[in-house]
């Protein structure tokens, strides 16, 4: 659905995006990550037909990003960065202008305008002039606008960067909503939180390239290793060290903690504890340490800046 | 086509009812439809009373349509201000990405963009005449003749179409809405010069050549538009440029351009100014034929401005110019310097003027000075001068100068043209600065030193020539 195959952009002398490769097959949902500047708005621009690559191909919703730029259009949802609503437009005008440029019916645009004003809740303000929304409801109707034509694919510039707790759960319910239907989004955020709850699929930008495009997973288990698991004791060990089974390694250890790490979480982790507990260690809580995409989002992006000032 | 111009006219509905929400919109165009003309009736009156005491009718005729015009033109200026807000505006306001990821063509954005800033201002200053003009009828004035008010209709109509067209490519090209109303001057002062010389015309001149004018307003405005549509670039829209004046950047552009990647200067001229001089096959076709049309002009302007030169002065020409030659530093460098300062300065014109009006008005100076060097001839011929002896005088530098002429003419022309030609990748100021190397290389690598070989033919062999054709 989504494919980019060598995608590079010069702005003048300047590398915005160099030669990225990317894939999002149909109803997967792929979290491009980076810092500002990074290149992910470029490569957004160029998967929507705005701009134009200067090296390189891709492909959205089968059809290619240069020759069929209108229906690439077409059949693309957009949240950009800047929502830039009219504000003198209420949102029943707005959504029917932006319906009509799709090609709906004025009926059709009003049925699924309500329906999606409804399921963001945004339908109360209907008849409030857009300049008097707040920043969040404005990010929400900017959503509604880029899911108003049913587009197979959709790209989401930072979806709950302005929202309210609240308001932000329901747009991320959305998106988990919209994969289950197949649809294939390519999710552009800061949040690296709300990037391991919705993606599929990570790739990390950095200076143009991607560094790294593989599940979170692999993600996770390639920049930080092996998980690990941690035993924490209502009592401190004071001193004692505790004897492990042959193949477990203990990785480090605290006042009433320790972790450590197994080959196999299903055979060892059963051994580890009844050990524990055979040397009468009072074990309260026994869990994989948690490890978040954050974590592995800034290893990756030290390791290159780190990679770049050795060069 | 007309399923086509739908997401056109879906543009304009909504522009057209933000403009009508918008106050300050509103206002002047309510103040100049309603108010206005009324003072301008006032006017009218105040004037014609005047006149008419002094029996200055022919005055109070031409003032009643005069004042037409302006009660038209004024709120048709409020359309400037919308076009030039049109697309830079939006970018200002980020609004522009949602209908650049819309799928509307480039051509339908810029039409609906265009008709939404000319129809609401145009209403208005149609809506501004029928007031003026049921004032006068109420008045008891004796209204212009119908073919009047239908000429400064149709002018008003095409000025504000000029107008809008100039403004909507100055608002796709300009970074900030600040940037296009600085430039909006471009704008301004030469249509207040038009409007100035169509008030001359109205009051002194030939009404009727203003249907010309109407003519000439509209192919503009067809240029602007299709300049307009060749440089309008979604990427540009998107672009974070500030206003700074890059000179560095234009002048490297120009040398680079200029040099065309060439290893030296025999290199220069058998690649790259062959290439650039290739490339006007067709502009020299065309400047060609215009030499050709504007001498044979020239020469039928002798039925109507005709003279004969007297005899005697024709006997005497060959002792005249032996006088003069005694007086004038005929055969010293700074006439050689003078005669080819001449002529560059002409071309430099040329190009000017071409600049201005995408080649159009870059060709008037070539055509002028072969229309009256026909008109020249013809008097000679007439006088009984032989066509082998005024032949004589011309050819021996007209054969360099002219082909030179024509050449820089041609380049200017097609500078024009390729300005109103799509260049994809690139922006308008790019594909200028291209074209003026394209130009200055041709001037450069031919036509100054052709012209420098034609003054000195000039100065140091013609006279001679023409002492001994004419003294005999």
């Amino acid at each position: 659905m989504i494919k980019a195959d060598g995608l590079t952009k010069y702005f003048d002398n300047f590398l915005a995006v160099d030669q990225v490769d990317l894939t999002v097959s149909e109803g997967k949902v792929l979290a491009l990550l980076g810092k500002n500047g990074a290149g992910k708005t470029t490569t957004v621009r160029m998967l929507t037909s705005i701009l134009r690559p200067s090296a390189g191909s891709a492909s959205v919703a089968g059809y290619d990003v240069v020759r069929q730029a209108d229906r690439v259009r077409a059949s693309v949802g957009v949240l950009t960065e800047h929502h830039g609503l009219y504000g003198r437009m209420n949102s029943g005008e707005y959504l029917v202008f932006f319906g009509n440029l799709y090609g709906l019916a004025e009926s059709e645009t009003r049925r699924r305008a309500a329906t999606l004003l409804e399921r963001f809740g945004l339908a109360d303000a209907a008849k409030k002039r857009l300049g008097e929304y707040s920043k969040g409801m404005r990010q929400k109707l900017a959503l509604v606008r880029a899911l108003l034509h049913n587009p197979p694919v959709i790209l989401l510039d930072e979806p709950t960067s302005a929202m309210d707790p609240e308001s932000a759960r329901i747009v991320r319910d959305a998106i988990v909503q919209l994969r289950a239907e197949g649809k294939t989004i390519l999710l552009c955020t800061h949040n690296l939180y709300e990037g391991e709850e919705l993606a599929d699929y990570v790739a990390i930008i950095q200076n143009g390239r991607i560094i790294l495009n593989d599940t979170v997973e692999n993600v996770k288990l390639g920049l930080l290793g092996p998980a690990e698991y941690e035993a924490r004791l209502a009592a401190p060990l004071d001193g004692i060290l505790p004897v492990l089974p042959r193949g477990v390694e203990l990785r480090s250890q605290g006042v009433d903690w320790l972790r450590f790490r197994v080959t196999d979480p299903a055979f060892d982790n059963p051994l580890v504890l009844k050990s524990l507990l055979d040397q009468k260690l009072p074990v309260v809580v026994f869990q994989e340490v948690p490890r978040s995409l954050e974590q592995a989002f800034l290893w990756a992006i030290r390791r290159t800046d780190e990679e770049v000032s050795d060069d | 086509m007309i399923e086509a111009l739908r997401p056109a006219f879906v543009i304009v509905r909504r522009e057209v009812r933000d403009q009508f929400r918008d106050w300050r919109i509103i206002f002047p165009i309510v103040g100049l439809t309603i108010v206005f003309p009324f003072i301008m009736n006032w006017t009218a009156q105040q004037m014609l009373d005047f006149t008419n005491q002094y029996g200055a009718t022919l005055i109070a005729d031409r003032l009643v349509p005069f004042l037409l015009m302006i009660v038209g033109f004024f709120p048709i200026s409020v359309s400037l201000v919308i076009a030039l807000e049109s697309f830079v505006g939006e970018k200002e306001r980020s609004s522009i990405e949602p209908l650049l990821n819309s799928p509307l063509k480039d051509w339908q954005l810029y039409l609906g963009k265009l008709i939404s800033s000319t129809v609401p201002p145009l209403i208005s200053s149609y809506l501004g005449m029928a007031v003026y003009l049921g004032g006068l009828i109420i008045n008891h004035v004796e209204l212009p003749e119908p073919v009047i008010m239908l000429q400064v209709v149709v002018l008003t109509t095409v000025q504000a179409f000029m107008m809008v067209a100039a403004a909507v490519v100055v608002s796709t090209q300009a970074t900030s809405v600040r940037a296009a109303n600085l430039l909006s001057s471009f704008i301004v002062i030469p249509v207040s010069f038009l409007i100035q010389w169509e008030s001359l015309v109205m009051f002194w001149g030939n009404i009727s050549t203003l249907w010309w004018v109407v003519v000439g307003i509209t192919v503009f405005g067809g240029l602007l538009v299709r300049i307009g549509l060749a440089h309008f670039q979604r990427e540009e829209l998107l672009g974070r440029e500030v206003d700074v004046l890059k000179i560095r950047w234009g002048w490297n552009l120009l040398v680079k351009e200029f040099r065309g990647g060439a290893a030296n200067p025999v290199d220069w001229y058998r690649r790259v100014v062959s290439r650039s001089v290739r490339g006007l096959a067709v502009p020299l076709t065309i400047v060609t034929g215009l030499v050709v049309i504007s001498l044979v002009l020239g020469t039928t302007f002798v039925s109507t401005y005709g003279f004969l030169i007297p005899t005697d002065k024709l006997a005497n020409a060959g002792e005249s110019l032996n006088n003069l030659s005694q007086v004038w530093p005929m055969f010293q460098a700074s006439s050689i310097l003078l005669i080819w300062w001449q002529n560059v300065r002409v071309l430099i014109i040329a190009m000017i003027l071409g600049v201005f009006t995408f080649g159009v008005l870059g060709v008037l100076p070539l055509m002028a000075t072969m229309a009256v060097s026909g008109y020249l001839g013809a008097v000679l011929t007439t006088s009984g001068v032989p066509l082998v002896s005024i032949l004589a005088l011309f050819l021996p530098h007209g054969v360099l100068e002219v082909p030179a002429a024509v050449l820089a003419t041609a380049a200017v022309l097609r500078a024009g043209a390729i300005l109103a030609t799509p260049t994809p990748g690139k922006t308008i100021m790019e594909v200028w600065l291209a074209n003026l190397a394209d130009w200055l290389k041709v001037m450069v690598g031919i036509v100054l030193p052709a012209l420098v070989i034609a003054s000195l033919i000039e100065i140091l062999v013609t006279p001679r020539i023409a002492v001994m054709v004419l003294g005999n």
